[in-house]
């Protein structure tokens, strides 16, 4: 049965990355790592257009992301837009660039949420993992989005060399006045896939930072609520990755690349249309960018005979093309691929011994997200 | 712990984490939040819908009699609200 195939819902969750601009330079961006070589950026009229079309498809929920999307001086223009089509705008911010005025207006031009990031609860880890001296400006930060009656979401990427911080980060979060918080483990694509074997940490750790979250979930009378993303590599069974491509999630790039994920840029051999020249009716409905995966016609053993494809639809496309070459293998997080043993072997590898605090040295250097870095990796 | 006592005079309003609307390509009304989205059916749209933080729950019980006429909706409504309360989406107000 190919039900989704024929007739798909609506695009609910529209994510658009305003620009790959940023001023950090985090060493698990899930950013293409040769963003310096990809086109212009859409105008603002390209924006609006498409918040028009997709909100007409049904979209919703609407992400503003990046690259940091507070590098583009029309966010308000494009806030406000999509406030007047009746989206539920979230602002996806590493904080930077956030002042008083802008948010101010952010606020008249009704957006609805702010995510912000942090890399660590220390300002000596959190400035090293962003490359940048962050920690005390993102603090700031939070305290306007309260000022400012947005609800926050505080998200912490979590890896080897911050998952045992789990405890302060949600101190942290908690003294902040979060409403929710992210505990996001680390997914490798872009420049993570990139740094992965520095950034997977053990099984042990990955256990001691979901024992302090549940520590922490069971304490009396705290309001916020704490999200913890599993880090894939350890289970059995892969995720629902974006309940199926095509299913209800739609990306558009700085470039005006459609999507059907945020890291599907890189699967070969698939025409992702572009918004200059498409309709967002026709890149949904239409372009096979977004109908290849959509439904189960494409999958291969064991996924295609397996009871369980309806749940997890087997599992994520870029991971099965980042670890066996093809998109429409299994996701090898599970036990039935016959690829899994490169998982459990990467997470073999992150048992060895961990280097002690001071800097986290290992055999590979840890490679930044920048555009110098972007350049000398396809050099 | 903080178990609000809810009864036909409670003023119930939307709370602030929380927006209603109606979603005409889903035919429902929706609560929508930070990066989430709750459908509801539509008897929960129907009284979440009158829930202006104005009205008593016994204003809401009549108005929706007189919708869709019938009566007795008094211990559904109550229900319903304590249900919303617990999962957040509505504050009563004394």
């Amino acid at each position: 049965m190919n039900v989704q195939a024929n007739k798909p819902g609506p695009p609910l969750w529209l994510l658009l990355e305003l620009t790959y601009r940023c001023p950090l330079h985090c060493v698990f961006c899930y950013n293409p790592t040769n963003f310096t070589g990809i086109g212009p950026e859409l105008a603002t009229d390209d924006w609006l257009r498409v918040l028009r079309e997709a909100r007409a498809l049904g979209a919703v929920q609407l992400g503003l992301s990046g690259g940091e999307p507070l590098a583009r001086d029309d966010l308000e223009i494009i806030v406000a837009e999509a406030h007047k089509l009746g989206f539920y705008i979230n602002l996806i911010t590493s904080g930077v660039g956030l002042d008083e005025t802008r948010i101010a207006a952010l606020k008249a031009a009704g957006l609805d949420h702010i995510q912000l990031s942090f890399q660590d609860s220390s300002q000596k880890m959190n400035d090293f993992l962003s490359s940048t001296r962050t920690f005390e400006l993102k603090s700031k930060v939070a305290a306007l989005i309260k000022k400012y009656d947005y609800p926050m979401v505080l998200n912490v990427v979590l890896h080897r060399l911050n998952i045992d911080h789990v405890e302060e980060i949600l101190q942290m979060a908690d003294r902040l006045g979060a409403e929710y918080v992210e505990l996001a483990n680390t997914q490798y694509y872009g420049w993570a896939w990139h740094n992965r074997d520095q950034l997977m940490p053990s099984r042990a750790q990955v256990e001691a930072a979901e024992a302090a979250t549940k520590r922490f979930r069971e304490r009396d009378g705290r309001p916020m609520q704490v999200y913890f993303v599993v880090p894939d590599y350890f289970e059995r069974r892969p995720k629902p990755c974006m309940n199926g491509l095509g299913s209800v999630f739609l990306t558009i790039t700085p470039d005006g690349m459609a999507l059907p994920c945020h890291a599907a840029r890189m699967l070969p051999g698939l025409a992702f249309p572009n918004v200059r020249d498409s309709s967002m009716e026709h890149i949904w409905f239409e372009s096979s960018g977004f109908t290849h995966f959509r439904g189960d016609a494409w999958m291969k053993e064991p996924c295609r005979s397996c009871p369980e494809k309806a749940r997890d639809f087997g599992g994520c496309r870029c991971q099965a093309y980042l670890l066996t070459g093809d998109a429409a293998n299994a996701d090898p997080v599970c036990d039935l691929s016959p690829h899994h043993h490169l998982v459990t072997e990467a997470v073999a590898l992150a048992e060895r011994p961990r280097v002690p605090e001071k800097a986290p040295v290992s055999e590979k250097p840890l490679v930044f997200r920048s555009p110098a870095n972007s350049v000398r990796l396809f050099s | 712990m903080t178990s609000t006592a809810i009864d036909p005079a409670s003023k119930p309003a939307i709370d602030r984490r929380f927006r209603l609307q109606w979603e005409e390509a889903q035919n429902a009304h929706v609560l929508l939040y930070p990066e989430g989205m709750i459908k509801l059916n539509s008897s929960a749209g129907e009284i979440l819908k009158r829930c202006d933080g104005r009205a008593s729950i016994a204003d809401i019980t009549a108005n929706l009699e007189q919708s869709f006429a019938t009566t007795g909706l008094s211990g559904d409504v109550i229900a319903f609200i304590a249900m919303a309360v617990e999962k957040k989406w509505v504050a009563v107000l004394a």
